[in-house]
């Protein structure tokens, strides 16, 4: 056996001081920000002048949690979706992913927690359907009452953050199991690939129950509530995908500078910045359209949710500059930087578009969440990048914790020789 | 057309794997390969040769553009200047409407530019001719072609494709251009070849 992978000094650093930083920021909020002040419920003119301090509090922290648990999750659905397409190539890295997915049960305790504390501690202004007598005035929330409520979404979030969690560690099990074990015969081999395509395909239909459809309806999208997109949910994957694809890039080029994983090549890098790209691209196409249908048949039912972002031609909306951002970081830089071969396979474009590609959709989150519940009052202070530094350093942590405790390298896989001599 | 009848010392494998290391010898020798013929696409066969990196990406890009500009551009000034209608109270300059057109035809310049530049590289085309050097290297052999200059020595190349594993070797004389029309032009007609 290989002496164990020990974290360098500057990696712990990071950690802790990014966890520092975190916890510093989110007692700033809870004494500064009065999170768990009553909430008005009238958010009309008369309260013009109200504290938004909490209401910040809880956006930032959703917004937060929604996002870096997806991003975690979605390691997972990488792996799942190679295994049920019988890949061979990515198991040189695929304990790096392994490793990420790992952060699923803390990710989603947190979420949930401060999921419960909104929806429980009755924060209409975050979600409005929480409103009781507001939903008895209101026909749509009304109707969508039967899926906008509260017990509905405890349960259902319940059940998704623990699917993600026992389906994604029989997985784990499943390939951690194998350095005990040693090399398998060829029947052995085949049966243990054909429990993993079953747990992975049980895993993507979950998946596609939860991350692709329902979960981003309830989390993120219910906060316009009267407003709906059919592609809001494609988007949340394609956001978070892809920005999962980014951060296995980074742990693996920091596993590489560290002289680990010898037998990821440049060849494996190149793939995952295919995906990096291919999926930036894909986003763009639900990021358009959505964009598109909804100014082409101009309802203003529907223009409401854009008209809250980027305004109108006579008055410009308050998050317009974030919103074009968010498409020039998106999709032109990693279109344009991403396209040529010789950029996905240099270690370090791929960081640089990475690390871009994470900031880029950590702030498409941030334009999904803020306009509904700050309106024109969302800041981008050190209490919101504090709050990211926090979960960063929790899923360094993690995935820390992962590379010192097992092998980084699956090395009795029978796909390995496939992806030792892997060539694109 | 183009190039002219020269000589060539033909040796013909059955496997890719002794292949790699004979192309890599021939190389090393400092004999000049013409092209190396395979029945189907092998994988780093191009580096193993020494082929440089192809620019039909590059050419690939130019034509993309030139998609994006000519949709832009058109529509613009279709809708704008030559012929502007109210359509359901949108403004003229209706970029969202335009995009799904300005990608289609990103794609079809891009993917049409491509194909024929492909052909024109290779030198593929209707009723354009070239000489096989061997039939079977559309079916199951891999067959390196030795252009041979006036200090050649044949025997010695010959022995040495032995040596490196080669199943069937020989000397053509061979047009190395294309030319329009029959196989009627080669010295030897496909059909006469052995093996056929």
């Amino acid at each position: 056996m290989n002496k164990q992978f020990e974290l360098p000094a500057g990696y712990k650093k990071w950690t802790w001081g990014l966890i520092g930083a975190g916890v510093l920021a989110l007692l700033y909020g809870i004494v500064m920000l009065h999170p768990f002040a009553a909430v008005s419920h009238e958010a009309g003119a008369a309260h013009a002048h109200q504290d938004h301090g909490s209401t910040r509090f809880w956006a930032v922290l959703l917004q937060n949690s929604v996002y870096w648990l997806l991003v975690v999750n979605a390691s997972m659905f990488f792996i799942c979706v190679t295994t049920m397409a019988m890949g061979g190539w990515q198991i040189a890295l695929r304990r790096v992913p392994e490793a990420i997915s790992s952060l699923v049960p803390t990710l989603g305790i947190i979420t949930f927690v401060v999921l419960m504390a909104i929806v429980w501690g009755g924060r209409t202004d975050i979600y409005h359907w929480l409103d009781a007598s507001a939903v008895a005035k209101d026909p749509i929330l009304n109707g969508k009452s039967g899926f906008l409520n509260p017990t509905f979404y405890t349960i259902w979030s319940a059940v998704s953050i623990a699917m993600w969690w026992l389906l994604g560690r029989k997985m784990r099990s499943l390939s951690l199991e194998t350095d005990k074990k040693g090399q398998m015969d060829h029947e052995t081999a085949k049966k243990w690939i054909w429990k993993n395509t079953v747990w992975a395909s049980l895993y993507t239909v979950f998946f596609g129950l939860s991350v692709a459809s329902t979960i981003p309806w309830l989390w993120l999208m219910s906060i316009d509530a009267h407003w709906y997109s059919t592609m809001y949910s494609w988007y949340t994957f394609a956001s978070t995908f892809v920005s999962g694809m980014s951060l296995v890039a980074l742990f693996i080029i920091f596993l590489k500078n560290r002289g680990q994983l010898e037998y990821v090549t440049e060849e494996h890098l190149h793939d995952i910045g295919k995906f990096m790209f291919a999926f930036s691209v894909f986003w763009t196409y639900l990021w358009f359209s959505q964009y598109m249908l909804i100014w082409y048949s101009n309802q203003p039912e529907e223009t409401k949710y854009f008209i809250e972002r980027i305004g109108t031609a006579e008055k410009s909306g308050p998050y317009k500059g974030i919103f074009f951002l968010n498409l020039i970081v998106n999709f032109l830089c990693p279109l344009l930087i991403l396209m040529k071969r010789g950029v996905k396979r240099n270690w370090t474009m791929v960081t640089i578009m990475a690390v871009l590609i994470i900031f880029g959709h950590w702030i498409d989150l941030y334009q999904m969440v803020m306009p509904g519940t700050l309106r024109e009052h969302a800041e981008m202070m050190p209490f919101e990048f504090g709050i990211a530094a926090l979960f960063i350093g929790i899923i360094m942590w993690g995935v820390g914790r992962f590379f010192t405790k097992h092998e980084l390298t699956a090395k009795n896989h029978p796909f390995l020789k496939e992806s030792m001599i892997h060539h694109t | 057309m183009a190039g002219g009848i020269k000589k060539f010392v033909v040796g013909s494998f059955d496997d890719e794997a002794v292949l790699f290391p004979a192309v890599k010898n021939v190389r090393k020798a400092g004999y000049k390969i013409h092209d190396v013929y395979t029945p189907f696409p092998v994988h780093g066969l191009d580096h193993a040769m020494g082929l440089r990196e192809t620019s039909l990406h590059t050419a690939g890009f130019i034509y993309a553009i030139t998609g994006t500009t000519t949709a832009l551009s058109f529509m613009s000034w279709v809708f704008t200047k030559d012929w502007p209608l109210n359509i359901g109270g949108k403004p003229h300059f209706a970029l969202p409407a335009w995009i799904p057109i300005t990608f289609e035809l990103t794609v079809l310049f891009s993917a049409v530019g491509m194909v024929l530049t492909f052909c024109y590289l290779c030198q593929l085309s209707p009723f354009v001719k070239k000489h096989h050097f061997h039939p079977r290297a559309t079916d199951d052999l891999f067959v390196m072609a030795i252009e041979c200059t006036d200090k050649t020595n044949d025997e010695e190349v010959k022995s040495f494709l032995e040596k490196a594993g080669a199943k069937e070797i020989n000397i053509q004389h061979a047009e190395t251009g294309w030319w329009i029309g029959r196989y009627d032009r080669e010295q030897k007609l496909y059909r006469e070849e052995k093996g056929y």
